[in-house]
């Protein structure tokens, strides 16, 4: 699994933190998301494919 | 052949708009109107009457909401030509802040405040909630029986947050909470509302004069730094910390309190979450509960851009769309099994009860972490809690932009 994230879109509601705290954190000044593995472990995966679900502008990119 | 009332066929009949907003069913208090649930079951998308006579569309199915919250073609500006305000739209200037803009300014200045907001930091906040929960419930226990859950508990607990964040003082809870109850009440008049509007903005601007002079660490000092550097006006700043204090409190203790009152009238569900030590039994039940009670529910409200194709109909620009995300969160499409049905053990956790797209609510990782220690701790603390009203007696908030209960009476 690949990710890639959007920053430009991110709108810092912090869903994919709370979905997959292991694959996302969220910068300090203004809360915007940022990845932290491009290639989440494979025990990460369902999460991530649920935060990229609920990302609330479809910031949130997975191949598989 | 002459039309008349007399001899209309019925299908013209039923094809005249219905008002919006509709009542609810008596009896059902947690329910969306029932003819919303009919015109779900007919289409994704209908006509409804607003009190100015517009008939914008309504979206009642939880894909198409989801699909067109994400869509950048609809705008949230209030000001826009056809956008399906429910009530008259007040003079430029004297709006709640960047609820009501679109991007890039929407963003900008939502940026400005989503930092307090990060996960992390609100989780850092929960040994203080978790005191001033446990405190109000000391304070509780200690008093008399019957007492006001909203007024002992459920309204001061996110107050009493939403102050230490934004650095508002809580010894004037009562000036703001009764100008935020006017402002977010659908039957008060303009001039009501605009007034109310006007003394909070007042109060946050003096506030901010305060902290330009002697920041502290706190969310409105973090904004008159920007006022101060010129990144935004003093007004702006105001009208930002009018927002996130009426956002910060309300929504959470109308949640608190009809939160309360369901697992009240659901036993089986109340006592499965009073007795686990699952964390995530806990979690689940604060979304399920968001799901079902679905307190917004004036729906989001939006103006069509550039024309959309969806769900076999044309939104042109121009028109108004509301988007009914009570009904979308009883979708059985998207909630499988018995929407309608209360269930904690239910993963309910793609709700649109805090809107999707650009302008998902900011504030929703402090909600959950305070809604996951209200439910967590007041049943285990009070486990006799019970309602001290009959259900037919209590006052429904059937006037309010946010929906819940003004009174609770319980004891235990």
């Amino acid at each position: 699994m690949r990710v890639s994230l959007d920053q430009d879109k991110c709108v810092a509601s912090g869903q994919c933190v709370m979905a997959a705290p292991e694959v996302f954190d969220q910068r300090d000044e203004d809360g915007v998301a940022v990845l932290l593995a491009v290639e989440p472990a494979e025990g990460d995966a369902d999460d991530v494919r649920h935060a990229s679900a609920v990302c609330p502008v479809l910031a949130i990119h997975v191949e598989e | 052949m002459t039309a008349h009332a007399g001899n209309i066929p019925p299908t013209a009949l039923s094809e005249e708009p219905p008002e919006f907003p509709m009542p609810r069913a008596s009896g059902c208090p947690f329910d969306p109107p029932p003819p919303l649930r009919e015109r779900q079951r007919e289409g994704a998308l209908t006509r409804v009457r607003l009190w100015d006579g517009s008939t914008p569309w309504l979206v009642t199915r939880y894909a198409e909401q989801r699909a067109l919250m994400a869509d950048a073609r609809l705008s949230a500006d209030i000001t826009r030509p056809g956008y399906p305000s429910g009530a008259p739209v007040p003079p430029r200037g004297n709006s709640i802040g960047f609820i009501l803009m679109d991007d890039p300014e929407h963003a900008r200045l939502r940026r400005m405040v989503t930092a307090p907001f990060a996960v992390k930091r609100v989780n850092a906040m929960a040994p203080r909630i978790q005191r001033i929960v446990d405190e109000l419930i000391d304070a509780m226990l200690a008093g008399p029986r019957p007492v006001d859950l909203v007024e002992a508990f459920a309204l001061p607990v996110p107050s009493m947050v939403i102050c230490e964040l934004l650095g508002v003082p809580y010894a004037d809870h009562a000036f703001f909470q009764e100008n935020s109850k006017t402002i977010i009440n659908r039957e008060v008049t303009q001039e009501q509302r605009s007034a109310a509007l006007g003394r909070l903005t007042d109060y946050l601007d003096g506030l901010l004069g305060e902290k330009l002079r002697a920041p502290q660490d706190d969310l409105l000092s973090g904004l008159a730094e920007r006022v101060g550097g010129g990144e935004l006006t003093r007004r702006e700043a105001a009208q930002m910390g009018v927002l996130l204090l009426i956002a910060g409190h309300e929504t959470t203790a109308n949640m608190i309190a009809l939160g309360t009152l369901a697992l009240l009238r659901h036993p089986e569900q109340l006592a499965a979450l009073r007795d686990t030590d699952d964390e995530k039994l806990v979690s689940g039940a604060v979304e399920e509960l968001l799901r079902y009670l679905h307190i917004t529910h004036s729906g989001r409200r939006r103006a069509v851009l550039e024309d959309i194709e969806i769900a076999g109909e044309t939104l042109r620009a121009g028109e108004g769309v509301i988007l009914a995300n009570d009904i979308g969160n009883r979708d059985p499409s998207a909630f499988p099994g018995d929407p309608d049905t209360l269930d904690i053990r239910r993963d309910a956790r793609h709700h649109v009860a805090f809107g999707y797209g650009a302008h998902q609510c900011l504030g929703q990782p402090l909600a959950r972490l305070e809604l996951r220690i209200v439910y967590g701790t007041l049943y285990r603390r009070v486990p006799t809690l019970r309602l001290a009203a009959e259900l037919e007696e209590l006052p429904f908030k059937h006037d309010g932009s946010v929906y819940g209960v003004y009174e609770l009476p319980v004891s235990w």
